[in-house]
């Protein structure tokens, strides 16, 4: 049993119809990502999935619990991990604080404790400015720190959507280091890029995305040299 | 001169209960907008309706004869959890009947919502009280006769248990919002409901708990203001409402230490204001003026910060 499924997704951002019929899976300890240009329906797909957005059809399964209907913060308590587009750090809070609504869902202090631990561990630049406000910290810094808060529940599965946006190449390279970093310590993740060679280079297998279709769905070193990706995707003649 | 020195002490004494019920109600103000960005100017009718309850329960009490056998300190009490509770649970249900099917509509919408309870709470306080009592205004039963005098300044002991609740309210409330697991949600879901969300935090529950507390400090204030001043009327937040939305304003609206201070600078200056503009002006403007006060900080502030005393000056984007 895959640990998430898409069953044949519609939903709808506004008036558009941004996902049409999409169907995807997730097995425990894959790193799966999702490929496509802007407004291809990326985001959505994963808003859908974590409750923010509707699903007007289709199902979302996780672990055989069918969890599309279910408003955000219960699927979050199922501890799903959302690392949202543009990182949506809270401004005002510390970076501290930050952190630990990441771990909101954890019923005990120690939980959330050991939780802090773990992330400061991976994000050293972070535990210097526990103190600082969120709205304070460099982008690639508030990129750590959304990472950092999603891990914080502990997830069975982390939803990144864009982690490489906006950044400088060495960010960039440092924050797909540690995407593979935290897939072989055992989490699975769902990645939504527009950077499809970074993405295809950390990801088992991948899925492409045009205009709320999957077109193609193989692993990803068969993707990397398909014809058509190597044109649109990864800019190659 | 010399005379207008002497009763300084007094008119700031004066100035500071007054203040303190203005940050107590603009307390209400600044957290329903903190989380909702939405001014709910029913707010004043559940200042008035905590007076009201905690009349009611004090008038009950004396009529039933258990005022008399009990400690001024216990009615006191009970007054002002009776006053807290009705408060509380009446901003909560206007919250849910009036508030909750409009999120999302333009934002003119609530707010002409929110007109319509404050006429509705008014006139259903008069409806109530009429059949009750067969009289809208009341008397609020005293519990503290007594004066303190600290070297010719008369202090009721009534003001001082004002300032002294005040003060532990407040300082609750900072400890709730800023120390505990349930205050770190609301300061989230201020600053971004979605995300909050995905973090697992139930945004109507914040919503509702915000409107509870707003409440319950709101009809505290109201019982403070009730005991204090001793007479009430269905009307009798109107002007302090807007006073102290004011006052929530002039800290920086969405700021709690903002409305806090903001309350005690209005009481301040209002009463100052009242107390020596007549002396300053030779009698050309006097203590009449006093509700002016209140509207040409409003405008100031809205003129030279709009932001406020204490608006936030982080960065919302890096």
């Amino acid at each position: 049993m895959a640990l998430l499924e898409l069953r044949d997704l519609h939903t709808y951002y506004g008036v558009i119809h941004a996902v049409k019929g999409l169907s995807l899976t997730v097995d425990k300890g894959e790193i799966v990502t999702l490929i496509g240009s802007n407004g291809a329906g990326k985001s959505t797909t994963l808003k859908a999935i974590s409750g923010l957005l509707k699903a007007q059809q289709g199902e979302i399964h996780l672990e055989g619990r069918r969890i599309d209907g279910l408003p955000p913060h219960v699927i979050a308590g199922y501890r799903v991990g959302h690392v949202p587009e543009g990182r949506r750090i809270f401004p005002r809070l510390t970076v501290r604080e930050n952190l630990e609504m990441g771990a909101f869902v954890c019923p005990t202090r120690a939980e959330t404790h050991q939780a802090l631990e773990r992330a400061t561990a991976l994000f050293p630049r972070l535990k210097e400015r526990l103190n600082q406000k969120g709205g304070t910290l460099s982008g690639g810094e508030q990129q750590m720190l959304a990472i950092g808060r999603a891990l914080m529940m502990n997830p069975k599965i982390l939803l990144l959507d864009e982690p490489s946006m906006g950044l400088a190449p060495v960010l960039v390279e440092q924050i797909f280091d540690i995407i593979k970093q935290l897939n072989q310590a055992g989490t699975t993740i769902l990645l939504v890029e527009q950077n499809a060679h970074q993405a295809l280079q950390v990801a088992g297998r991948g899925y492409v995305i045009q205009t709320g279709s999957i077109v193609l769905a193989d692993k990803a070193d068969t993707l990397r040299r398909n014809e058509m990706v190597r044109r649109v995707y990864l800019g190659e003649n | 001169m010399h005379e207008s020195l002497a009763m300084l002490p007094q008119v700031l004494i004066d100035g500071l209960t007054l203040g303190f019920v203005y940050a107590l109600v603009a307390l209400g103000y600044t957290m329903v907008y903190g989380v909702l960005e939405f001014i709910n100017f029913a707010h004043s009718e559940i200042f008035m309706i905590g007076a009201f309850a905690g009349t009611e329960a004090l008038l009950i009490m004396q009529s039933s004869g258990v005022l008399a056998s009990l400690p001024p300190f216990v009615a006191l009490i009970i007054a002002l959890l009776f006053g807290m509770a009705i408060a509380g649970l009446i901003a909560v249900g206007m919250e849910r009947i009036a508030y909750r099917p409009l999120r999302g509509a333009p934002r003119l919408v609530p707010l002409i919502s929110a007109i319509g309870v404050s006429f509705f709470l008014q006139d259903a306080v008069r409806l109530f009280e009429g059949l009750w009592r067969n009289a809208f205004y009341l008397s609020t039963p005293v519990l503290y006769r007594q004066t303190l005098t600290f070297s010719r300044v008369d202090v009721p002991v009534k003001t001082i248990i004002l300032v002294a609740t005040c003060l532990a309210i407040m300082f609750g409330l900072q400890t709730f919002v800023n120390r505990t697991k349930l205050g770190r949600a609301l300061r989230a879901v201020a600053q971004d409901q979605a995300t909050a969300s995905i973090m697992g935090v139930n945004v109507n529950f914040i919503v509702t708990l915000t409107f509870l507390i707003g409440g319950a400090l709101g009809g505290a204030a109201g019982v403070l203001f009730a005991m204090q001043y001793t007479l009430i009327h269905p009307y009798v937040g109107f002007i302090l409402g807007i006073k102290a939305f004011t006052a929530a304003v002039f800290g920086g609206i969405g700021n709690i230490a903002g409305a806090m201070v903001g309350g005690v600078v209005l009481g301040l200056v209002e009463s100052l204001g009242s107390a020596y503009l007549g002396i300053l002006t030779h009698g050309a403007f006097g203590a009449e003026y006093k509700d002016v006060f209140a509207f040409i900080i409003l405008i100031l502030v809205l003129i030279l910060k709009p932001s406020g005393l204490l608006g936030e000056t982080v960065l919302e984007k890096a």
